[in-house]
Formats: C-alpha cells, sequence, structure tokens
C-alpha cells in the first residue's frame, strides 16, 4: 500500500475506470486486490455475515421441518395432517426462507461495498 | 390406454425438443457458448430451465407411484427434492457461480490447487450421473411398455439418441431453451388432465376416504397379477381367485383368506369386492419405481425418514447436473436470485404429483398389486374420465413424461460428457465434447438394458445419498473454512461418499438381511454425511502444511461482489474468463 498520497492519486487518475466514482473509495479495495492483512480481514467479515445469515435461515429450517417427523409419528392419526402439511403446506415457507436470506445475503453484501467504497 | 393418441404426442415431444434445440445451434459458436451459454443466461429463463432439468422420472412419475403404494410418508420425497434448494442456496449458489468453474471438478481444483483432487470429484461426478441416468432410461422404458407394450429397451434407446443429438449438436445454450421449454411442458402436461381429474372426483361426490390407511377398493375389480408376489393380510380376506394361491389352484372360486402372507402366483386373476381394504404386497424389488428400499422403512420408519430428508435436504447441492446450472447465470445475485425463483417453480410442479397419488389411491388402489403403481399418473385419465377426453389427457401426461426422461438425461449426459471431455479424453474443444455425449451415454444405456431390473428409486436415492455425503462436505467446507486440505477433501470425499455407496450397494445386493443392519445401510444419509464432514475436518487438521497457498485469495473471490473483485483476487483465471484475460491484466497492472 502506498503510503504517500500523491503518488496513490496519481494512480487513480490513471486507470481509466469510468464505470465507478472515481473519489473516495480506492483503499480498501486496493487492500483487498493486493491480498494484504487488512484486506483479508475486510473479506474475513463479509464471509463471516454472509455465513451467519445463512447458519441463521438454516436453523430456522431445522426448526421447522425436523420436528415434523416425531409429531407425526406421536399423533394417533396424522394422516391427513401429513397431506396438508408435506403436500402443500410446507411450500410457502420454504420460498418465504429463500427470499428472506437473498435480502439478507444482499444487504450484506451492499454494505460490504459501501463499507469499501465510501472510505 | 389408447395408443393412437399417445404415441403421436411422444413424438411430438421428442421433435420438439429436437426443434428447439436446433434453434439453440445457430447461436452457439465458440466453446464458451457451447459450454455455459456465454453465461448470459437471465434469472428466469435459468430458474425454468434449472427445474425443467430437474424434474425426472422419479418427480413425474415416481412420487405419484410412491404415494399411492406407501402412503402419506412418501411426501418427504418432493419436500427434500425442494428443500434441497433451500440449502444449496443458503452455502453454495453464490459463491459456486463466483468460482468461475465449470463443473464439480472444476471447482475442486481451482480451490485446492490438486490435479489428485480433480479427478478424484470427477469420478464421483460420472458415478452420481451415470447411477442417476439410468433410472432416466428405464423410466422411458417403462412408459413406453405401458403406453404401447413395446419392449423396455426401446425407450431408453429412443432417450439416449434424442439426448445425444441435442447435447452433441448444441451444447448448453441449446440444453438452456429446451430444459425451459420443458419445464412448462411438463407443468402443463400434469395441470391440465389434474383439474380435469378434480372434476371427476368432484363429480363423483367428492370422497374423502383416500387418507384412510389402508386404502380400499372402491367398486368391484378384478386384479390380474403378472408378478409372483407373497400378500400380507392385517385382517381375514373373503376375494374371488381364479389361479394359484398358497400352491393350490381355484377355478372363479371364493375364498377365505386367514390373516397372515399368501403366495400368489403369476398369472392369477383376484376379485376384490366393494370396500375390501387393499392388502400390501411384498414382493422386494421389482424394477418399479415405487418399491423402494420399502422393507426399511417398515422396520425403522422414524430413522429412515429422517436418513431421506438429510439426504435429500444436503444431497440436491452435489447433483452434477444441479451444479452445471449455476455457471450460466451472469453473476453471483443472479444466482441466487435464480434459486429462489427455481424453489417457487419446483414447490408449484410439486403440488400435483401428490394429488395424483391420492387419486390413485381412490380409483386405481389394485396398482399396488400388480406392480405398475408407476404408471398410476399415466392410467389414471383413462380411469377417471375414459373415452375420447380421457385420451387425449393421458396422451398428454405421456408426452410430459417424455419431457421428464429427456430433460434430465440430458443435462446429467451434459455434465458427465464435461467432465469426461475435459479429464478423460486427451484434448479439449468441440469435438471430443461430442465424442464424451456418446460415452456418457452409452454405458448407462447398455447397463439399462444388460442390467435391467435394478430398482429405480434405490437408484436415485443412492445418487443423492453418495452426493450428500461426498460432494456436500467438499462444496460447504471448500466455500466457508479456509484450512480445508486436498488429502482432507479427498480422504472425506471417499470415505463419507464411498461408505455411503457401499452401504446401498450391499442393501441392494441383498447381504444385509433383516433389522437394525439393514435399516442403517438401507438409509446411510444418516450416519455417511457426518463421516464425510468429520474425515474431511480431523485430515485437514492433521496436515495443516498442506493448505493451499492461493486460499485466501480464492475465497476472496468466491465471496466479494463481482463489482469489488479486481486485480489479483479474480485471478486463476479459468477457460471461460481467458477472453476477458488481456483486459485483466491491463487492469492489475494499473492496480499495482
Amino acid at each position: 500500500m502506498p503510503q504517500d498520497p500523491t503518488e496513490r492519486r496519481v494512480v487513480v487518475t490513471g486507470v481509466p475506470r469510468r464505470t465507478r466514482r472515481t473519489s473516495g473509495y480506492y483503499r480498501p479495495r486496493t487492500e483487498i486486490d493486493e491480498q494484504t492483512t487488512l484486506g483479508h480481514t475486510y473479506v474475513r467479515s463479509l464471509m463471516r455475515s454472509q455465513l451467519r445469515a445463512g447458519l441463521g435461515v438454516f436453523a430456522v429450517l431445522v426448526l421447522l421441518v425436523g420436528p415434523l417427523p416425531l409429531v407425526f409419528a406421536a399423533m394417533p392419526d396424522s394422516a391427513g395432517l401429513e397431506w396438508a402439511v408435506l403436500g402443500f403446506g410446507i411450500y410457502p415457507p420454504l420460498v418465504l426462507l429463500a427470499r428472506w436470506h437473498v435480502r439478507r445475503a444482499e444487504r450484506n453484501e451492499r454494505d460490504f461495498a459501501r463499507l469499501v467504497e465510501d472510505r | 390406454m389408447n395408443e393412437n393418441y399417445a404415441v403421436p404426442a411422444v413424438a411430438l415431444v421428442v421433435v420438439a425438443t429436437v426443434l428447439v434445440g436446433a434453434f439453440g445451434l445457430r447461436i452457439s459458436r465458440t466453446t464458451s457458448d457451447f459450454y455455459v451459454a456465454s453465461r448470459t443466461v437471465g434469472p428466469r429463463l435459468n430458474a425454468a430451465a434449472i427445474s425443467g432439468e430437474y424434474l425426472s422420472a422419479a418427480s413425474f412419475l415416481g412420487i405419484a407411484g410412491l404415494v399411492l403404494v406407501q402412503g402419506p410418508d412418501m411426501l418427504w420425497y418432493p419436500v427434500g427434492y425442494t428443500a434441497g434448494y433451500l440449502v444449496l442456496l443458503l452455502f453454495v449458489a453464490a459463491p459456486l457461480r463466483r468460482s468461475g468453474a465449470y463443473t464439480l471438478p472444476d471447482f475442486a481444483e481451482a480451490r485446492l490447487a490438486s490435479p489428485a483432487v480433480r479427478r478424484l470429484a470427477g469420478a464421483f461426478v460420472v458415478g452420481v450421473g451415470w447411477l442417476y441416468l439410468l433410472p432416466q432410461l428405464q423410466g422411458a422404458g417403462l412408459t413406453l411398455t405401458v403406453l404401447t407394450g413395446a419392449p423396455g429397451w426401446l425407450g431408453a434407446v429412443i432417450v439416449a439418441v434424442v439426448v445425444s443429438a441435442t447435447v452433441a449438436a448444441g451444447g448448453m445454450r441449446s440444453i438452456t431453451f429446451v430444459q425451459a421449454f420443458q419445464y412448462w411442458l411438463k407443468l402443463t402436461a400434469l395441470l391440465v388432465p389434474a383439474l380435469f381429474l378434480v372434476l371427476a372426483w368432484q363429480g363423483d361426490g367428492a370422497p374423502r376416504h383416500a387418507f384412510d390407511e389402508p386404502a380400499a377398493f372402491r367398486e368391484q375389480r378384478v386384479v390380474r397379477v403378472d408378478d409372483s408376489l407373497d400378500l400380507k393380510l392385517d385382517r381375514p380376506l373373503r376375494v374371488t381367485v381364479s389361479g394359484t394361491v398358497d400352491g393350490r389352484r381355484h377355478e372363479e372360486e371364493r375364498l377365505d383368506l386367514p390373516a397372515g402372507t399368501h403366495r400368489i402366483e403369476r398369472g392369477t386373476r383376484l376379485t376384490f369386492t366393494k370396500g375390501d381394504p387393499v392388502p400390501v404386497a411384498d414382493r422386494g424389488s421389482n424394477g418399479g419405481m415405487s418399491t423402494s428400499l420399502a422393507a426399511g422403512r417398515e422396520e425403522r420408519p422414524l430413522y429412515a425418514t429422517y436418513g431421506l430428508i438429510l439426504a435429500t435436504f444436503l444431497g440436491t447441492m452435489g447433483l452434477p447436473h444441479v451444479v452445471v446450472r449455476f455457471y450460466t447465470s451472469p453473476h453471483g445475485v443472479a444466482a441466487r436470485r435464480t434459486t429462489v425463483v427455481v424453489l417457487g417453480l419446483i414447490g408449484a410442479f410439486y403440488l400435483l404429483p401428490p394429488l395424483y397419488g391420492a387419486l390413485g389411491r381412490l380409483y386405481a388402489p389394485d396398482l399396488t398389486l400388480t406392480g405398475d403403481a408407476d404408471a398410476a399418473v399415466l392410467l389414471l385419465p383413462d380411469r377417471m374420465i375414459g373415452g375420447l377426453g380421457g385420451d387425449l389427457l393421458g396422451a398428454l401426461v405421456a408426452g410430459g413424461a417424455f419431457a421428464a426422461f429427456l430433460s434430465t438425461a440430458s443435462g446429467l449426459t451434459m455434465a458427465v460428457a464435461g467432465v469426461l471431455t475435459q479429464d478423460v479424453l486427451p484434448s479439449r474443444g468441440v469435438r471430443h465434447f461430442r465424442l464424451g455425449t456418446v460415452l456418457a451415454l452409452a454405458v448407462p444405456l447398455a447397463a439399462s438394458v444388460l442390467v435391467g431390473g435394478l430398482p429405480v428409486a434405490d437408484a436415485v436415492g443412492l445418487a443423492f445419498a453418495v452426493s450428500a455425503s461426498s460432494f456436500c462436505p467438499l462444496l460447504v467446507l471448500g466455500i466457508w473454512w479456509r484450512r480445508l486440505t486436498p488429502p482432507g477433501a479427498a480422504t472425506g470425499m471417499l470415505v463419507g461418499g464411498g461408505s455411503a455407496l457401499v452401504a446401498v450397494a450391499a442393501t441392494m445386493a441383498g447381504f444385509t438381511g433383516d433389522g437394525t443392519l439393514h435399516a442403517l445401510l438401507a438409509w446411510p444419509a444418516l450416519w455417511s454425511v457426518p463421516l464425510g464432514f468429520l474425515t474431511m475436518v480431523l485430515v485437514s487438521l492433521a496436515t495443516p502444511g498442506k493448505v493451499p497457498p492461493e486460499t485466501s485469495a480464492i475465497l476472496a473471490r468466491f465471496h466479494l461482489p463481482e463489482q469489488l473483485a479486481g486485480g489479483q483476487v479474480r485471478g486463476a483465471a479459468k477457460e471461460i474468463e481467458a477472453r476477458a484475460g488481456s483486459w485483466r491484466k491491463v487492469r492489475t497492472r494499473g492496480n499495482g
């Protein structure tokens, strides 16, 4: 990482990236690109937040589905309930969980992009 | 079933598949077009393609048959097939796309920089792919036999020829169009007849006893037993018999069979009267999709249910034809959104097969005895509606069934052929890919013609269990765990996937007898998945020196949004990114 701000500015103006804003976002991205310790820390923080999001939804899925076979086994006359839940009722929650996770994951990425670019 | 309508319907599906494939051929130009559609496929088209590819013979015919024979417990199959995509979304979808590899072996090599792990993953892809292709070809044979009485191998040969032609000619791009088309075809082919069937059911006074255990005959029905079987009776049964029961011949005699097991010889006709409970046939493995490892379920129903849940929830992410589709998304965010659409599409489709199963329990319970339960979906329109309407609806269903065989078989062929071309055949390139396609189909086709009677559900279940115990640990640990090493990944895949393979193979060969051991081996996922994970983690921890030096950069590439990953993080370019290579080199130099 160049310590001299003048040198860095030369590089910024030297790289033709017309689609992006040219001020303020450069340093952390360079850290990531050049794989410095600080860059690794950035990536780790993103991975951790994404893993947390995934594990959270996975836990909800386990709590939702895990007890069902036990419930069906314990109930004396479970056939009707089993048809209703497994044949129909379980699909909307699956889709909702998926949408929830996608929103969280994309928000994590947006937050990360803001952290990296707005410094 | 009237073949005058069904055969043209099947022919129409085959011709339409070839035509839609040919349409894609004109667009398919470069190698990268050929494999992954240049990654320009949008979420909706790609989601329809993934769903079309995923809904196989087991989904289209098998689930209704399983529900018909074994009741609502079997609904865990479609639930697991769907929820597998949720797990895939949570841990794998976006990083897998960002890894930038074509296939699972590509992923293994990119992550671990080890040709040996790559070859091992390739071997598992080919193994799982062939296992999964076998039931598709057999299902096609069964359908054509039920429809026309044609010999069983004919359907398999037709599917193999059409699939190798479309895949070899157009590659993935045409397959994307074909698969998306097949999804809507399959949905229509089940939805339209289902609407008429429900109307017929309502016109019939909406009888509800489908949910009763066990199913009962609604009217007097003559059942012809095509294969000898053992009948298990919980209660005494009065039935009219023409043929041989328990070694004694009878001619149109009314028999009182006491509770217990009775041997019915082939060719026997049983006439049941209205209200009789449908007896349970115990025939072991007869090659139908619905027989499955039923015995294991009866002995340890809870254990078997949890084994099924684990295998399907975690096995989906490692199925070779599922994974290869994620590379066609333009970026990680699109891969995630695609998966959500897939969940919706697949969930919508899976509302229908259980309906056929329930109606089958009402109107065709005798299929459990004749061993044709897989044909329930094909036969119900004729049974419930009849006449010209029933024939036309039956033809529509038959066309949809063939769409199911074609789409899943082409996806699997694509994946297996990709591995064969890249890792086995001497040089890469389009011509060798065509050779790989023929090889990918020739082996399962030969197996289905020569071996024949492998139970279809067993093969599918085996594919899921092996995938869950080998590829699931590889993908999840590879994406989220920095300390994974090549020796750890290799031993984990071998121990987890290998033990699952051996366990189910032993069950299918009948080595295990009865009791706890049988149940443990018939549903291996519950112990083989943790075993695979544990081996991978422990061996990796024991070989800390073997962590690939590039791990940090590779993980950054997996997880960073595309617009942030520049320069060296993006490095480790694969063939697909070669075109952008000069551009990236300029950019890296600028950054440095």
